[in-house]
């Protein structure tokens, strides 16, 4: 674009560029064309491949921390009805760390969907344009002059050129993106051995461990402290010290169920 | 002039667009400079949305050269320094840039 802007573009052709300058005849544009279409086309596969694979694992281990989820619920609503508030102080830590821990894979999921979809748009882009090329290579040669063609190719190489350079963007992204995804797998199952989403009875009930120091310090206290004051509200218990819990909405299902500060009365 | 969104597709605009396309292109620019990622977001995505209603796709059969090229759109903030430094992509960026 004129004057200082169209940055993007500049560096964007120059490595277009840099790539087609690899063949001075287009006639060897198009071989390489070729060539790197079949490289792409095999790539392709394999990340597609990779990205199931990522996929799955991480849904796997979605489901699992779904039923951690609700297994904590339960036991955090458990042991505040037999007064053990440091139980459920415990289990409610657990739950809010396995629910954040849930947001972000749905979303990661998600993105890797996405560009998936993409890659595979832009795969078949690639081939419609190769096929156009070759059509057009042919009638190029035809009407005009050797030098003239020349030209001509090269420019419609150009376009060729640039959905190949599409196909490695997208492609790279994907394989980013799918790596993110392993890293983030990892993590989890890093939680997952570390006892952090167990059932808590499995682990004798109230010790103290790193795990539980490290989630005080992960969970979001008052958080917690407001699903308390919930749960006392539903046992009809007294709330104590409960900060009311005004204007942070925890979505979580039980909350519309009960009356707040009912026991109180 | 012919506009390729990277990783989306390519979109032909009538000439008259070119001065607000560069305005918006500056908007980006100025953001990622200034290091205010909201700017960045909202100005990069009006450029985006600015080049797909404006502009007709092309088909996947027609073989032009883009006049300019955006990067995808699922670009990060992060992403969008690295372009501009060019760092990794040209060999010798300019001094002072």
């Amino acid at each position: 674009m004129a004057g200082q802007s169209g940055r993007f573009t500049t560096v964007i052709k120059a490595k277009i560029s840099r790539m087609l300058d690899k063949a001075e005849d287009p006639g060897e544009t198009l071989d390489y064309g070729y060539q790197k279409q079949l490289e792409s086309l095999q790539g392709v596969k394999k990340g597609i491949a990779d990205v199931v694979t990522a996929k799955k694992r991480l849904q796997m281990q979605a489901g699992k921390i779904e039923q951690s989820v609700v297994k904590l619920d339960t036991q955090a609503r458990q042991a505040m009805g037999v007064g053990n508030e440091e139980l459920a102080r415990m289990a409610l830590e657990r739950k809010n760390v396995a629910q954040t821990e849930l947001q972000s894979l749905d979303q990661q999921v998600a993105e890797l969907e996405s560009q998936q979809q993409k890659l595979i748009d832009s795969e078949q882009k690639l081939r419609t344009k190769i096929e156009a090329f070759r059509t057009k290579k042919e009638v190029i040669k035809a009407q005009y002059s050797a030098a003239e063609a020349q030209v001509r190719i090269s420019e419609a190489a150009t376009g060729v050129g640039e959905q190949m350079a599409d196909v490695g963007m997208a492609m790279q992204r994907a394989v980013d993106k799918t790596e993110d995804m392993k890293a983030r797998a990892d993590a989890v199952s890093e939680l997952e051995a570390a006892g952090t989403f167990d059932d808590l009875t499995q682990i004798g009930g109230g010790g103290q461990d790193d795990i539980d120091r490290q989630l005080h310090q992960l969970s979001s206290g008052s958080m917690v402290d407001e699903e308390m004051a919930k749960m006392r509200a539903e046992l009809g218990q007294g709330s104590p010290a409960a900060p009311a819990p005004a204007e942070l909405s925890s979505g979580d299902e039980a909350a519309g169920t009960a009356k707040p500060e009912e026991g109180k009365a | 002039m012919i506009v390729r969104i990277f990783t989306e597709t390519q979109y032909r605009l009538d000439e008259s667009h070119h001065a607000r396309l560069d305005e918006l292109d500056d908007l980006v620019v100025a953001a990622v400079k200034a290091d205010d990622e909201d700017a960045f977001h909202a100005s990069f995505e009006e450029l985006l949305d600015y080049v797909r209603t404006q502009g007709e796709p092309l088909g996947d059969d027609e073989l032009e050269a883009s006049d300019f090229i955006l990067p995808p759109p699922d670009l990060s903030f992060a992403e969008a320094g690295e372009e501009f430094t060019g760092e990794g992509l040209i060999p010798d960026p300019p001094a002072a840039a």
